[in-house]
């Protein structure tokens, strides 16, 4: 364990914070768009933007960058706020999300915003798209990575199970497929709709090495994401569990979650419980 | 008369006519390709002999990738595949991509605008014995609404071969159907073929036919016959479907006023759909449609089958002559 200083840690900490009260004021301000699974992903994302991926947010098309493939194109919210964050588009483009004419349309659009790499949201077709590129990169000899994020729930798509014996097959160990273990998806509980466990075994006979780690957990997603850098002949699943609506105690584990829009006053108490979250971070860091 | 610019094969009219499916143009055009582009893969699931990927996996075998029987992650992988630089060739039967991996050939290689080329072999009824299930004469009209794809039906095996080496150059998605049958080689190296641009392969006056793949062939033997019966006749090989030649298209109907479409495929949706929309829209002209007149296919040789849903050549002749009477009656 510990990879990084506490101090940085908690850096990561605030800036996960940060892309939460992100999400939330982007899709208020939309009226429409998903919460719930981006809160859960936003510890994840926080590490990979700022910490575990190579790349340059002043050049999305650099050749050598590591590749974000995000398959539930449905938690873009999380994706945006991190881009803003890290430099790639200014903040205030937020609150263009859905509009007519804005680059962040309800679903990522490749070809509308740089760095978005792919086009997605009908789901389980992220990681086909990101095994074909990492066979790419390994025919090449490329020495950077591919990473897709998935959710738990598109894991019911056929297309999902094609692409995981695909990179089985050829030991595309330059490939990291997260999942967002939340549990939840539009109509219930993943275990209710079509149950995915035991989910690790399945990644393991389709010959992927699996790391789990609790994705809420700045620490852990940090060190989960360092081990796969030396695991080998195999493509690498990271099982993140998180909690969806993370941070918002209202929302947490909450499947209506998923998309329902806000009615008045509660984005802003969502905020608000953030921002409390956020200054007690902030006066943690300054201890440290 | 036929076009001697046209440079179509001496024996053209010959029933002794050497024949070739057009798959075998695609075989031996994509070892041309990768020959010039060391981009070019060519993606295969569990159909490399029928395909016609066989020579190309002895030669490539370092660029020859095996998916299984995957047709969904055929065409998502390789949007991935092209966002890696590569010019994936990726090969099925038309039934199962495009037609299975419809929504990924959609949204992964043509929402994405990725360097994709999609080889759907064993279109039409060309599959013959194996029946309905096999046979795709819907291609054409589940690609023709989507943005950014290119779509082409080759006349013969040499046709099929120019497209090959052709989308292998062209930046963007592709889509080309090629046959499973032998049929008639009857246009050769020196047949003009460019993306986008219809070749006039027998000039007349009277009637003009628009036509694609193998069955430009039987339009020609019609338009033949049709000389005796005091028809002057055009024939106009439309290879590429999308985007459509709308200047030749335009100049058949009005030399002509009077146009027969005829492809292997449904007649909804098809090459005669995209002719009937642009005229509609510019120059309304009196139009017969010969295809598979909204029915599925079944069993039988594939000529056989030709005949029975009205694409041979009595067919095609009695669709000129109602498109010339309408014309008169006019």
């Amino acid at each position: 364990m510990g990879h990084l200083s506490d101090k940085r840690i908690k850096e990561l900490e605030i800036i996960a914070n940060q892309l939460r009260i992100s999400t939330i004021e982007m899709v208020a301000h939309a009226g429409s768009g998903h919460q719930g699974g981006p809160l859960g992903m936003a510890d994840v994302f926080a590490v990979l933007y700022f910490h575990a991926l190579n790349h340059d947010p002043k050049n999305p098309a650099w050749e050598d960058r590591d590749r974000l493939i995000l398959s539930n194109g449905h938690a873009c919210p999380i994706r945006y706020a991190a881009m803003a964050e890290s430099g790639y588009f200014p903040a205030e483009e937020l609150k263009t999300l859905r509009r007519l004419g804005s680059r962040l349309q309800g679903h990522p659009e490749r070809l509308k915003l740089p760095g978005a790499e792919t086009t997605s949201g009908p789901l389980g077709a992220g990681l086909a798209q990101a095994t074909g590129l990492a066979y790419a990169g390994k025919m090449d000899k490329k020495k950077w990575r591919v990473f897709c994020q998935t959710s738990d729930g598109e894991h019911e798509a056929g297309l999902h199970w094609e692409a995981m014996l695909f990179a089985g097959k050829y030991r595309l160990d330059n490939l990291v497929c997260i999942v967002d273990r939340n549990n939840i998806q539009i109509d219930g509980r993943t275990e209710d709709i079509m149950p995915l466990e035991p989910l690790r075994q399945k990644y393991e006979a389709f010959n992927w090495h699996v790391i789990d780690c609790d994705g809420n957990n700045v620490s852990a997603v940090v060190d989960a994401l360092e081990a796969t850098k030396s695991l080998f002949d195999k493509p690498i699943c990271v099982l993140t569990h998180n909690i969806p609506g993370k941070g918002v105690s209202y929302m947490e584990n909450n499947f209506i979650w998923h998309s329902q829009p806000f009615k008045p006053g509660q984005a802003e108490a969502a905020v608000d419980e953030l921002k409390a979250v956020g200054a007690k971070l902030e006066a943690e860091l300054a201890k440290l | 008369m036929i076009r001697t610019e046209a440079k179509l094969a001496m024996d053209l009219l010959d029933s002794k006519i050497a024949q070739k499916p057009t798959r075998d143009g695609y075989g031996t055009g994509v070892i041309a390709a990768a020959e010039k582009d060391p981009n070019v893969v060519v993606v295969c699931a569990d159909l490399t002999e029928s395909t016609r990927n066989l020579d190309f996996k002895k030669k490539f075998p370092e660029r020859f990738i095996q998916v299984g029987v995957h047709e969904q992650f055929l065409a998502a992988g390789a949007a991935g595949l092209a966002m890696g630089g590569k010019i994936p060739f990726i090969t099925s039967y038309a039934m199962f991509c495009p037609g299975r991996a419809w929504e990924m050939v959609r949204t992964n290689i043509c929402l994405n605008d990725v360097n994709v080329k999609i080889i759907g072999s064993h279109a039409g009824v060309s599959v013959g014995p194996d029946g309905a299930t096999h046979q795709a004469i819907e291609d054409i009209a589940i690609m023709r609404p989507i943005p950014n794809i290119t779509i082409i039906a080759p006349c013969d095996a040499v046709e099929a071969e120019k497209a090959t080496l052709a989308i292998a150059e062209f930046k963007g998605p592709c889509y080309v159907r090629f046959a499973r049958e032998k049929t008639p080689v009857f246009t050769t190296a020196e047949t003009p073929f460019e993306i986008g641009k219809a070749t006039t392969f027998r000039s007349g006056k009277d009637v003009a036919i628009i036509a694609c793949g193998p069955l430009v062939h039987n339009a020609l033997l019609a338009a033949e016959e049709l000389v005796e019966e005091g028809l002057d006749v055009m024939v106009v090989n439309s290879h590429t479907i999308k985007p459509l030649d709308e200047k030749a298209v335009l100049h058949a109907a009005e030399t002509c006023d009077a146009i027969v479409t005829v492809e292997e495929h449904q007649i909804t949706g098809g090459l005669g759909g995209a002719v009937a929309e642009y005229l509609a829209k510019v120059r309304p002209t009196i139009q017969e449609f010969v295809g598979v007149p909204n029915v599925f296919g079944e069993s039988g040789s594939p000529v056989e089958l030709i005949s029975r849903f009205g694409m041979d050549v009595p067919a095609i002749k009695k669709a000129v002559k109602k498109a010339h009477k309408r014309k008169t009656a006019r």
